[in-house]
């Protein structure tokens, strides 16, 4: 079991999560159940491919900033993350 | 804009990066770092708290490298060869942070990205690069008990299967589509590298147990919203798994845009494909230098000895000559260690490029009907009508997304031949903000 | 003359538009291509269909334009993105402000639908714009673009009319009524269209090239966005826009931002005359995008994915050249269309078909004539 080094608290697509300090925001999104970050072009969910911020699959919006990628993006305290693919699937690309 | 001088600027902290920062350090220049990762390491180095050895690699060079500045979280999203300069954006969140390096010469280490080959399926949430995989768990993906197939090509996939296994993920199979008399050929040849064959053997111990196929490859991926099967090609057979992940990334792509946009000239495809540089790392720019994956696939002990290279022939070429013989001959010596030392590493590098190189097959894995740019969403079969990169571009959209032709150039580059278009700066998309603080005094063209 | 040969040189979207308009009207049309179909101007401009006010003639050749991009409205493929979104000219101040009430005088008499808007009703159309601008201009017939899509789908059309499309065929010389290939060799026609942009003077042979035609390069650079839908709705342009069109400076900038199909925004738009480096510049840029957050401060925020460079072949006259060469009747002129050559080459198809086809014109071609380049030509006040 991944021992919390001081965890923090986050809230993804309106939920909070709280995961250990310095922890990758793509991890986070990928662990989940759907594990999709966007929607692309023509409606298909997506998730992180490259892990490194070249792929760009990983861009959410974080604290009202749009296509942030979140590969590059630690977690911290109080972030707010949305994922567009869950507002009923509307392409963000 | 804020304005950042220094006399030797290193873009990427990976281990060239870190090594240059070290041997510029030494060598007596004022170094400056810049890395776009929250922390330094590069991708082979990433999370380096969590393992021990690569920690204490970056430890020793960064005490090294003590007098060093080092800025991470920044992006360089252009660069200027007449004087030297920067624009580097920081992160992703604070939007107005944008400066201006200025160099007397420049060590770009900026490493490679996965080469990733679209076939069915590839675009479904769960299907990764095998770095990018890596990636992830480094940065907290738990995997325990997941299963996942690792495919594609290169020594990564034995690399990645073995760290996934000690996280306790299941690894069900591991496929490389090389032949497994070119991969036994290299390993019976390690016995010139005891070290790497001491690596071979401690990663073939690491997955025992763990199905491992040659000239074998990924089929198809196939799910709903995320992947639950993926189709593979083993002995001829069709094999089917069921799969929480798969892991697939076809060997490693010099990232030069960087350099290009410098002005830099690029080996061709057949010779590696990344930066073309001399026996001093310098490239075709003056007062820029390149080392590690940047210059060519070589591993990380090649990045080693490049990134030492480079960073002392940029510290000489900053400071300029050396004010006495002794410091003269000294400079000589260390530059003679440091050719023989990037020679040869570069001499198995160049024989994983031959034993890795990716077959034919691999090319008719992506249907008239799967997506090449996934940015844009283009099918492959919306590509075949052109003849290059920039004609699919301006009818399809392909390569007109965020990644900037990242992905898809690499595969379209093997699949159709397709050379990569120049990149334009910005390198990464950035806000008007970014780019509307160009002021004054910034020179206006670019050799 | 209905089994004319024709050829093209140039297949930018004012070749194209002339090859189909030939080939439509019973020519035999060969397109020469240098090196890809509308790679080089077509390829780097915001596609803006407007109807243009600087001059008579500019006038009538724009609205004429826009009289045909609209009547062929169903036919254009949807790669080409057409969109009626009509155009907001914004005053920044009241002095601006006068100007929007000459201009609706002026093109309500010349039959453009047009309406004046006060500051509000501009903040309500186009929230993201700066609160406290004075007012507008709204043309609502105006429409954008994409110009590779019209230019290849021109192409097409002009195929089905049994025109050929020959890439990678540069032309080295033009002649009366021939050209040659790189490869020496020599083509002859009834007809010959240079439609090269800023490569036709060169390619003129000395006995007939008009003792004083030539073209400038004004250099424009062009920003895209990632997807931000409804940032904007209409073709935004500042008054200002045609002062920096038209002026004497050297470099200058206005505002101009576009929305895509997409919801990319794109933003122009720069000039620098007599600059031909094909290379982003970080100063001129700066100063676009200075320019155009004065009047959108939200732009600031959105993420920029590409920056390009594209060179607009302009004349001394700020007037296309379109007809026959003097000394060459059998060779004629179709470039020099400065920032409007996405919508005007519809416009200067049927024109120089008309004429090629001795068919009565439309549109009174005299401004446009090659032939006024035999002596020196002004700039218009």
């Amino acid at each position: 079991m991944r021992e919390a080094q001081g965890g923090v608290v986050l809230s993804i697509d309106g939920e909070a999560v709280s995961v250990p300090r310095g922890t990758n925001l793509a991890a986070l999104l990928v662990g989940r159940a759907s594990g999709a970050t966007r929607t692309s072009v023509r409606g298909e969910p997506r998730a992180p491919l490259c892990g490194m911020g070249i792929c760009f699959e990983c861009r959410v919006t974080v604290d009202g900033i749009p296509h942030v990628r979140a590969c590059m993006t630690l977690c911290r305290a109080g972030m707010h993350v949305t994922t567009p693919g869950a507002q009923g699937g509307r392409a963000n690309a | 804009m804020r304005e950042l001088t220094c006399q030797v600027a290193v873009v990427g902290a990976g281990p060239a990066g870190l090594a240059a920062a070290a041997a510029a350090t030494e060598r007596g220049a004022d170094v400056l770092v810049l890395d776009e990762n929250p922390a330094v390491g590069g991708q082979i180095w990433r999370a380096a708290r969590g393992s021990h050895g690569p920690r204490r690699a970056v430890q020793r060079l960064r005490a090294r490298a003590a007098a060093a500045r080092f800025e991470s979280g920044v992006t360089v999203v252009d660069a200027w060869a007449a004087p030297l300069g920067l624009h580097v954006v920081r992160g992703t969140m604070e939007r107005d942070s944008t400066a201006c390096v200025r160099a007397e010469a420049l060590v770009l280490a900026t490493g490679a990205t996965e080469r990733f080959l679209p076939f069915p399926g590839w675009t479904l949430p769960g299907v990764l690069g095998v770095g990018g995989l890596q990636a992830l768990v480094k940065g907290g993906l738990d995997v325990r008990g997941k299963r996942v197939l690792v495919a594609g090509s290169g020594p990564l996939l034995l690399a990645v299967a073995a760290s996934l296994v000690k996280t306790g993920a299941v690894v069900v199979a591991v496929l490389e589509q090389a032949p497994k008399r070119a991969v036994l050929r290299l390993g019976l040849g390690l016995v010139a590298w005891p070290g790497k064959l001491t690596q071979g053997a401690q990663l073939l111990t690491a997955l025992r147990g763990v199905p491992l196929w040659h000239s074998a490859w990924v089929h198809a991926v196939e799910g709903e919203d995320r992947v639950r099967r993926v189709r593979t090609k083993v002995d001829g057979h069709e094999r089917t798994f069921d799969v929480d992940f798969v892991a697939c990334g076809f060997g490693l792509v010099p990232a030069t845009q960087l350099g290009e946009l410098l002005g830099c000239a690029r080996n061709g495809a057949n010779q590696g494909d990344g930066l073309r540089v001399d026996d001093d790392l310098s490239t075709s720019t003056p007062r820029v230098f390149a080392a590690g994956e940047a210059t060519g696939i070589g591993g990380v002990d090649a990045a080693l000895a490049e990134g030492e290279l480079a960073g002392l022939a940029a510290a000489r070429a900053a400071l300029g000559p050396p004010p006495d013989g002794a410091r003269a001959n000294a400079d000589v010596r260390a530059l003679a260690r440091g050719r023989a030392a990037v020679a040869r590493h570069r001499r198995f590098a160049a024989r994983l490029e031959r034993v890795y190189a990716l077959r034919a097959e691999l090319r008719t894995l992506a249907q008239d009907d799967t997506l090449v740019c996934r940015c844009e969403d283009v099918p492959l079969g919306a590509l075949r009508p052109f003849d290059d990169a920039r004609e699919a571009k301006l009818a399809t959209r392909c390569g007109m997304g965020p990644c900037q032709a990242r992905v898809c150039g690499a595969a379209l580059q093997f699949i159709l031949g397709w050379e990569r278009e120049k990149p334009r700066p910005p390198l990464v998309p950035i806000p008007f903000a970014a780019l509307a603080e160009a002021g004054a005094g910034e020179p206006s063209a670019r050799t | 003359m209905s089994a004319a040969h024709v050829i093209v040189v140039g297949a930018g979207i004012v070749g194209a538009a002339c090859a189909e308009a030939l080939a439509r009207s019973g020519a035999r049309v060969r397109v020469l291509e240098a090196h890809r179909p509308a790679g080089s101007a077509t390829a780097a401009g915001m596609g803006h269909i407007l109807v243009l006010d600087d001059s008579e003639a500019q006038l009538a050749l724009t609205k004429r334009s826009r009289e045909l991009w609209d009547a062929r409205a169903d036919d254009w493929p949807s790669s080409v993105e057409r969109d009626v979104c009509g155009t907001l000219w914004v005053a920044a101040d009241d002095e601006e402000l006068e100007h929007v009430d000459t201009k609706l005088a002026w093109y309500t008499a010349r039959g453009i639908t047009v309406e004046t808007l006060d500051g509000g009703e501009v903040a309500r159309l186009e929230p993201n714009l700066r609160s406290g601008l004075a007012g507008g201009l709204r043309v609502p017939g105006d429409s954008v673009v994409y110009p590779p899509a019209a230019a290849r789908h021109l192409l097409d059309l002009a195929r089905r009319s049994g025109a050929t499309v020959e890439v990678d065929r540069p032309i080295t010389s033009v002649g009366d009524g021939w050209v040659t290939t790189r490869d020496g060799a020599r083509a002859e026609a009834d007809v010959v269209v240079v439609a090269a942009g800023l490569a036709t003077p060169m390619l003129l042979d000395a006995a007939v090239r008009p003792a004083h035609f030539a073209l400038v390069s004004k250099k424009g650079h062009l920003a895209i966005t990632d997807r931000a839908p409804g940032f904007v709705r209409h073709q935004l342009v500042e008054l200002g826009y045609l002062k920096s069109a038209h002026g004497n400076a050297t470099t200058s900038v206005a505002f101009n931002v576009q929305p895509r199909a997409t919801g990319q925004v794109l933003l122009g738009s720069s000039r620098q005359l007599g600059a031909t480096d094909p290379r982003v510049e970080r100063e001129v840029l700066a100063r676009m995008v200075r320019r155009a957050c004065e009047y959108m401060p939200a732009l600031a925020a959105l993420s920029v994915v590409r920056v390009w460079v594209g060179l607009r072949p302009a004349t001394v006259d700020n007037l296309p050249v379109i007809g026959p060469l003097p000394a060459a009747p059998r060779t004629w002129l179709a470039t020099g269309h400065e920032g409007v050559g996405i919508t005007t080459s519809l416009g200067t198809a049927e024109l120089l078909a008309d004429m090629v086809f001795q068919r009565r014109p439309v549109l009174d071609a005299t401004p446009f004539l090659p032939a006024r380049f035999e002596h020196e030509v002004h700039a218009h006040a």
